[in-house]
Order: structure tokens, then sequence, then C-alpha cells
């Protein structure tokens, strides 16, 4: 399984984000989209990838780009681990079928039931324009993110 | 396997730093004065600097996570306005060595303890230089692919190992004897 590539149109999905709550891809059409897809909430604190993410909003709204992320846990993991990271993003729960979102976009790990750490920018319309998967057990950063929408800024 | 990230923003005479300036070894901290991971790499970085001695410069760049830490902008203002008064590192120091005791009402007797001109200080603290260079590390820093705090580059390179001293020592090494062949 690979993940998906730029050039494809990113599938779109629905995740509930809390317990009554869903949240589509397609709600976002019309802005660029980070998907951030993370193995399992409550990984090690202050260093941690969501953490920065919540930290760079600012930068991120300079690009009117909205961040979800995306792992298999369920929507009560979700909002305690949200609540204390003090998260400024929804997290959407690959629940229920288990990793069926990931599987789309080509980053589910069968062996350990969990997402790929992979990173997907879609653009406004839809598009996806830059993808990478990280190794499960390094946080990526931010600044291929950065380049993506600099560069879709650009075009 | 990717190679990992790598510094956009080159070591300069204008960044913070600790040994000679050709040191075939240059340690490069992303650190933020309120986090304990990177309190926690303060005296590995100690260690460091006393095994390796000549062989290794150290430059600390700031990345204040000002959404998880409240204190850590003002921490990183404090040591730049003391950096401004050629205190730098005295401030940088007391920062992480008392850090449990990071608060606003603090740095002031922090300022006096090193023997800062507390009026200069204070003025510099909110000073535009002083905004605009935590600024500039924290957008250095995000191109380069800081992914958290302490993030570490080895010669310009992220190092994405554990944190603690063996690792880092053995990284460090690597890259020396890599250097000199």
């Amino acid at each position: 399984m690979s993940a998906l590539k730029p050039g494809v149109r990113a599938p779109d999905f629905s995740l509930l984000t809390t317990p009554d709550q869903k949240v589509s891809l397609s709600d976002f059409l019309g802005r660029p989209v980070i998907l951030v897809f993370y193995p399992a909430d409550w990984s090690p604190v202050c260093s941690d990838q969501l953490g920065l993410y919540s930290e760079l909003k600012p930068e991120f709204s300079e690009f009117e780009a909205q961040i979800v992320g995306i792992s298999v846990d369920g929507v009560w993991s979700h909002l305690a681990f949200s609540k204390d990271r003090k998260l400024h993003f929804p997290l959407l729960a690959d629940f229920e079928p288990k990793g069926a979102v990931a599987r789309q976009y080509g980053v589910y790990r069968e062996t350990d039931g969990e997402s790929e750490r992979a990173l997907f920018v879609i653009d406004s319309v839809g598009v996806i324009r830059w993808s990478y998967v990280s190794p499960v057990g390094i946080n990526p950063g931010a600044d291929g993110i950065f380049k993506a929408l600099e560069s879709m800024a650009k075009s | 396997m990717d190679k990992s990230a790598t510094l956009t923003q080159p070591v300069s005479a204008y960044d913070h730093a600790e040994g000679p300036a050709d040191a075939p070894l240059t340690l490069v901290e992303y650190g933020d004065y309120q986090c304990p991971y990177c309190g926690a790499a303060y005296p590995i970085v100690k260690r460091l600097q006393k095994t390796l001695a000549k062989k290794l410069r150290f430059v600390f760049r700031n990345f204040p996570l000002t959404r998880a830490h409240p204190y850590a902008l003002i921490a990183a203002a404090a040591a730049e306005a003391a950096a401004l008064q050629g205190k730098f590192w005295e401030m940088h120091d007391l920062l992480f060595e008392q850090q449990t005791f990071l608060q606003p009402d603090i740095i002031p007797v922090w300022a006096e303890r090193i023997g800062l001109n507390l009026e200069k200080f204070g003025n510099d603290i909110k000073q535009g230089d002083v905004e605009n260079r935590i600024r500039e590390d924290r957008q250095s820093g995000i191109h380069s692919g800081v992914n958290g705090t302490p993030t570490f580059f080895i010669n310009a390179t992220r190092y994405d190992g554990p944190p603690d001293y063996e690792s880092l020592l053995a990284a460090l090494e690597s890259e020396l004897a890599l250097r000199s062949l």
C-alpha cells in the first residue's frame, strides 16, 4: 500500500469528531486542507507533532489552510486528548470501519492496526498537491507543509 | 530512507554560540525555556560541551511553544534582552537551571542577579528588536523542520535520535569521524 500521490483527487470522507458531530473533507472546499494522519493519541508530550501544528496555527492561517488530524482512535479519546493538549483543530475518528479512510489514502498499517504518520496537502478544489509518509517514530515537522502551501500560493 | 531535515538558516556570527567558530561540530538547539524536555536537555548539552571541548560549537535559537507554555515567550525575550548587554548565556543558563521557578515576576530578579542594567533590560525586553529576533528564529525553525522542542541539528542536519547523552554523543562522534575521512 502506498500513499496517494500529488495530482490525485483527495477521496472525500465523513468522520465523527465528537460523539454527535461529523466532519467531511468536502466541508472545506474553497480552502487548502492539511490532513495529518497519525498513529495514536497520547504520544509523549510537548514535543509532539500535533502540539506543534496547533502552535503554528497563525502561520497556517496566513494560507487560510485548515488542519485536520485523523487517527483510528475513537471520539472519546480524541476529546480528552484534544482538551489535554489544548489542540486547535479537529481530530477525526477513523474508527468504524477501522482505518477505512487511512486505507483510501494508502496510509493504513495493517499489521499495527494504526495509520501511518502521513501528511497530505490538498488544494482548494480538492486535489492532493503534496503527500509525505514519515517514518512512524519521527515527527516530520512542518517544513514540507509550508513548502507545499507556498508553492500552491504562487501558482 | 529520506534524508533528515536541514537548517535553512546557516549558523553565523549573528547567532548565540559557545565554542570555537571553526569547531568541526556545530550543535544547534531550537529550544523553549519553559519546556521540560529542554530543561532536561540543558545538563546533557553541558556534559557534551565538557566532553567534546574545542571540537564543539553550541548554538541556541528560540522556538517558544507559546500556546503550550505561557511563559516561554517572556523567557526568550529576557535572554535576548540580556544578549543586548552581552550576557545571553548567563541568562540562558539561569533560565534553565531555575526552570521550576519560571514566571514573569521573577525575571527582573534574575536580571539583577546577573548584573544587568535593569532600566535598559526593562526597555529592551519590550522592544521590536527582541521580538523580531524571536520571530526570525521561529520562522527559520519552521522552515528547517523543527518538530518540537528541543530540536537539535548536528552540522545542519536535524537529529532524530533519542535525547539522552549517550545517543547524542554517539551521533556527534559519528559526524566527527565522517568529517575526518
